[in-house]
């Protein structure tokens, strides 16, 4: 076994620091270490998107980062979207179309949604389906989650704040994003 | 229908789903979310091959490292081998002495990591010689084929010598007279593949020693049937097997019956710890799959469409154990001859078994298959007859109230209504769009044939309620159907109903959440479970208001008195409680009846018809199908929740477009599966559905169900095959018998059609 190493990250506005072992991913230390099981683990391949969050504001399968790569930078999982109890205009949207079923992929869908809405703030119907292309699910409420997500880009863009834009995309910085349509 | 629901929230009514709070926040908590203290982590170990003599098993190196606890392996289980398996006892919790198919659990390793679990798992040496194996309908079907079950499995079984499981022959007429009546035979054989539940949750299962028995956690669909086969295989009395059954993740049928509970169960027991175990989505797709088959189908027609017999041969390729399996190919069959009039009919439909994963209940339970087959014939017929397809169902469909299946349930709907309505939706009297094809089907599916369900209520002090059912949630959204039948009878908002499930110490008994049985079955029980709180508080404001009780009804959630005064439940409830409180309980309890005569065991309490039209265009270079329109029409009864039931019909329809358009298992020439996992196995994304979907309800309220309701979450995936199938024949000429429409077969096929310079239509294969 080879010894672990101690990572800092913020992960949903907190800082955390962790021992992790050099083989663990993200997914393992959100879910096993940080008790962060609403990230889902499927595949483990990168294909299905479950266990999808935001690394410094853009979205990544974290079944495919290495916890030692996330040292020093930014993660948000669906736990830190509704931070104050309060649903996002995603989430709100998610449930008034009926777009989560079993729910199982849901957690990664409304995060693939969040980082969506925050590069593009309104987006039609085949760029939400390119942007959630990598979010299976099999319930196959693709129809409900597409028009959740249309939805929610007609709302008042409260929750853009909470998703930090990715620093070296033009598209999704604030003032890039500023009202809605 | 504008004015649906009682306020807003009752029956009719689209309330968000209960628990969709914790769906988008990710709190709700599946089984591998759960954590235990001191947990055992468990890996299988399998061997590569579909089949092997296993020779002996060699866990020294395993047990070497730091934190290994324990290999499970035959030997360390009772003797003989315990078996299991909801149509026969023929699984054994692990292989003994030959493994039957790729990824058969040979032993299981417990650590105290996961990672070290699979680290040892890969130690443990396993000596093993392949063996000859059979994973194909033709090949388990030979002479001289290995057999896949010791034939001492199956005493008295005149098969046993044979890889077929079983036999189903059901008819009525004479179809060999019949032939002579038709004008017309058409006939043809066509293939559907091995595809897989690919429920995004991997199963997930947990056990741990409790007091003098044991409880169990599993993304279970059926957590009173599990309960019953670990009470018998642990010879523990029911009371002291807990089975926690926490949403399933998607489910599709797969997580119906128990595949490794028993095994961390006796590994708990042995252990002293809670095990747990979380299979990966390649061991999911090696414990799951649905059934191929091998369909010929052949009808006779007059002139004028009216079908004079049906001929059905089908071979169902299931795994080397029965699950419910068989059951699947007899109750697939069962309605093969489509929901027609038709005087003539030969049904026989085999279980064959084979060298591969058991195969399971998956959405539509045997009738994909069949309709696959029977639905392209009938468009085939309609082609030939020089009738429109439409016309060609309209003319052979029932009327509600028709018997259709001799000593069946008669038709319970009137399914022109559906058919009338996809075909105005798609606009069917028009012709297709240059380039385009259109395509059109209908598929039926008994419901079920038996049901037991109970459920407890109570209304609590405050007018908020409480309902237990036994019902899983995975997805088709039972608890807030329930909750708005509670919220409905007793006059309580959706949010102040809270709906108890999964587990079997607190929740009264239900039999299975299976052929879109719970609105009706379970659906019932909470409505007569309600209906006794209103006769208790029909007493109550008898009594309080000192009229008689025949002057008092409760209905609606509310007390009326004589006619003329209302009164809010809880107004009643909170006078009649008096000043120790309380509540009122209400047990409800439906039952369907056994009838053991019946070829099924009972007649279907309603049937899911649904009517699919498709409109697609075919890139003639590639061989891409591309569904441009997808119509979706369904018979329900009643949308109790006409949001989920949207979500219902278009996630059926869409998961039907993966079996028709791209998944299926692959083999290599030993019999392993080559792809294995969400790269190689593609299912439906969002780029991969139709450009415009539509879906569609009739609501006639003639079902069984609280206030009319059918079952009708299968409907929309029934017919999707034939009717995009249809459609590319209609686009291009060219007609496929296999599925899937792979841009590789539809290629391959349209080369044929230019090769060979026939214009359109049917060739022999």
């Amino acid at each position: 076994m080879i010894a672990p190493v101690t990572i800092s990250f913020r992960v949903n506005a907190r800082d955390r620091s962790v021992a992790v072992a050099p083989n663990q991913t993200l997914l393992d230390v959100l879910r096993d270490e940080l008790g962060l099981t609403g990230t889902k683990e499927c595949c483990l391949v990168g294909e299905c998107g479950a266990c999808t969050v935001l690394l410094d504001g853009r979205t990544v399968d974290s079944c495919l980062v290495l916890a030692a790569e996330v040292d020093g930078r930014e993660v948000t999982t669906v736990e830190g979207l509704a931070a104050d109890g309060q649903l996002t205009a995603v989430q709100q949207a998610f449930l008034d179309t009926g777009a989560a079923q079993c729910g199982f992929c849901i957690p990664g869908q409304v995060v693939s949604a969040h980082a969506l809405l925050a590069a593009s703030p309104s987006p039609d119907r085949e760029e939400i389906e390119e942007g959630l292309a990598g979010n299976l699910c099999r319930c196959a409420g693709y129809e409900q989650i597409i028009e959740a997500v249309l939805l929610a880009s007609s709302a008042p863009q409260r929750e853009a704040s909470r998703v930090t834009p990715a620093t070296d995309d033009v598209a999704a910085r604030p003032d890039a994003r500023m009202a809605p349509q | 229908m504008t004015d649906r629901g009682a306020n807003g929230h009752g029956p009719g009514a689209s309330p968000a789903r209960v628990g969709g709070r914790a769906r988008v926040t990710g709190s709700q908590a599946y089984v591998a979310d759960i954590r235990l203290e001191d947990v055992v982590h468990v890996k299988l170990v399998t061997v590569d091959a579909a089949r092997a003599r296993i020779e002996g098993i060699d866990a020294s190196a395993a047990l070497a490292l730091p934190g290994v606890r324990f290999v499970m392996t035959p030997a360390e289980l009772p003797q003989p081998m315990p078996r299991f398996g909801p149509q026969l006892r023929d699984r054994p919790v692990l292989a003994v002495g030959e493994t039957t198919y790729h990824g058969e659990p040979v032993a299981a390793v417990a650590a105290e990591t996961r990672d070290l679990a699979e680290q040892a798992a890969a130690l443990v040496r396993v000596n093993c010689t392949p063996l000859p194996a059979v994973t194909s309908i033709a090949a388990s079907l030979a002479d001289g084929a290995p057999l896949v079950q010791d034939a001492a499995l199956r005493p008295g079984d005149p098969l046993a010598n044979t890889n077929i499981l079983r036999e189903h022959r059901y008819a009525w007429g004479d179809v060999t007279a019949a032939v002579a009546e038709a004008d017309l035979v058409v006939e043809g054989t066509y293939r559907f593949p091995m595809v897989t539940q690919f429920a995004i949750e991997p199963h997930a299962f947990m056990a741990a020693p409790d007091g003098d028995g044991i409880a169990v956690w599993s993304s279970i669909q059926h957590p009173n049937w599990l309960q019953r086969v670990l009470s018998s295989l642990l010879n523990l009395p029911l009371s002291k097997v807990r089975v926690f059954a926490p949403d399933p993740g998607g489910a599709f049928g797969g997580k119906q019956h128990a595949k490794y509970e028993p095994l961390v169960a006796f590994m708990a027991l042995r252990l002293g710890r809670p095990v747990r175990l979380v299979l990966t989505l390649e061991e999911t797709f090696q414990a799951v799959r649905r059934g191929a088959a091998e369909v010929r189908v052949r009808s006779g027609f007059r002139r004028d469409g009216t079908i004079v017999f049906r001929d059905i041969d089908a071979d169902y390729l299931i795994g080397a154990y029965a699950d419910i399996a068989d059951r699947t190919v007899a109750k697939g069959s069962y309605t093969a001859a489509g929901p027609y009039r038709i005087p003539n009919v030969r049904i026989l439909a085999r279980s064959v078994l084979s060298h591969t994963v058991p195969s399971t209940a998956f959405r539509g339970f045997g009738n994909p298959q069949q309709i696959w087959a029977v639905e392209s014939n009938m468009d085939e017929a309609a082609r030939r007859l020089e009738i429109d397809p439409v016309e060609l169902r309209l003319r052979n469909l029932p009327r509600r109230g028709e018997p259709f299946i001799p000593g069946d349930t008669p038709a319970d709907g009137e399914w022109a209504d559906t058919v009338r309505r996809a075909a105005e939706l798609i606009g069917w009297g028009d012709r297709a769009p240059h380039g385009r094809g259109r395509g059109f089907a209908v598929g039926l599916k008994s419901g079920p044939t038996t049901g037991l369900s109970y459920s407890t209520v109570r209304l609590l002090a405050d007018g908020s309620v409480v309902v237990y059912a036994g019902t899983s949630d995975m997805g088709q959204g039972a608890r807030t159907i329930f909750a708005q039948i509670a919220a409905g009878e007793l006059g309580a908002p959706v949010d102040w109903v809270t709906v108890v499930m999964g587990d079997t110490v607190v929740v009264p008994y239900d039999q299975q959440t299976s052929a879109s049985r719970s609105s009706v079955l379970m659906g019932n029980a909470i409505l007569h479970a309600c209906r006794e709180i209103q006769a208790r508080l029909r007493a109550m404001a008898a009594r309080l208001e000192g009229v008689d009780e025949s002057e008092v009804v409760v209905e609606r959630g509310e007390v009326r008195i004589g006619g003329e005064r209302v009164l809010p439940v809880r107004d009643v409830l909170t006078r009649g409680l008096g000043r120790l409180g309380g509540e009122i309980i209400g047990v409800g309890e439906m039952r369907k009846e056994a009838e053991p005569a019946h070829p099924l065991g009972g007649t279907a309490a309603f049937y899911e018809f649904n009517c699919t039209a498709v409109e697609v265009s075919v890139d003639e270079e590639t061989g891409d199908v591309t569904v441009e329109r997808h119509v979706t029409v369904s018979d329900v009864g009643l949308a109790m929740n006409p949001t989920q039931v949207r979500g219902q019909d278009e996630g059926a329809a869409v998961m039907g477009l993966g079996h028709t358009l791209m998944e299926q298992y692959i083999f290599d020439a030993e019999g392993r599966i080559r792809n294995l996992g969400a790269i190689d196995y593609r299912i439906p994304t969002s780029m991969d559905l139709p450009k415009r979907m539509e879906s569609a309800i009739v609501e006639n309220a003639d079902g069984p169900g609280p206030y009319g309701a059918k079952g009708m979450s299968e409907g929309a995936l029934l017919c999707v095959a034939p009717a995009v199938a249809a459609a590319v024949r209609d686009a291009t000429g060219v007609v496929i018998r296999d599925l899937p429409l792979t841009p590789e077969r539809v290629w391959r096929a349209l080369r044929e059609r230019d090769g060979t310079q026939q214009p359109t239509g049917a060739r022999p294969r």
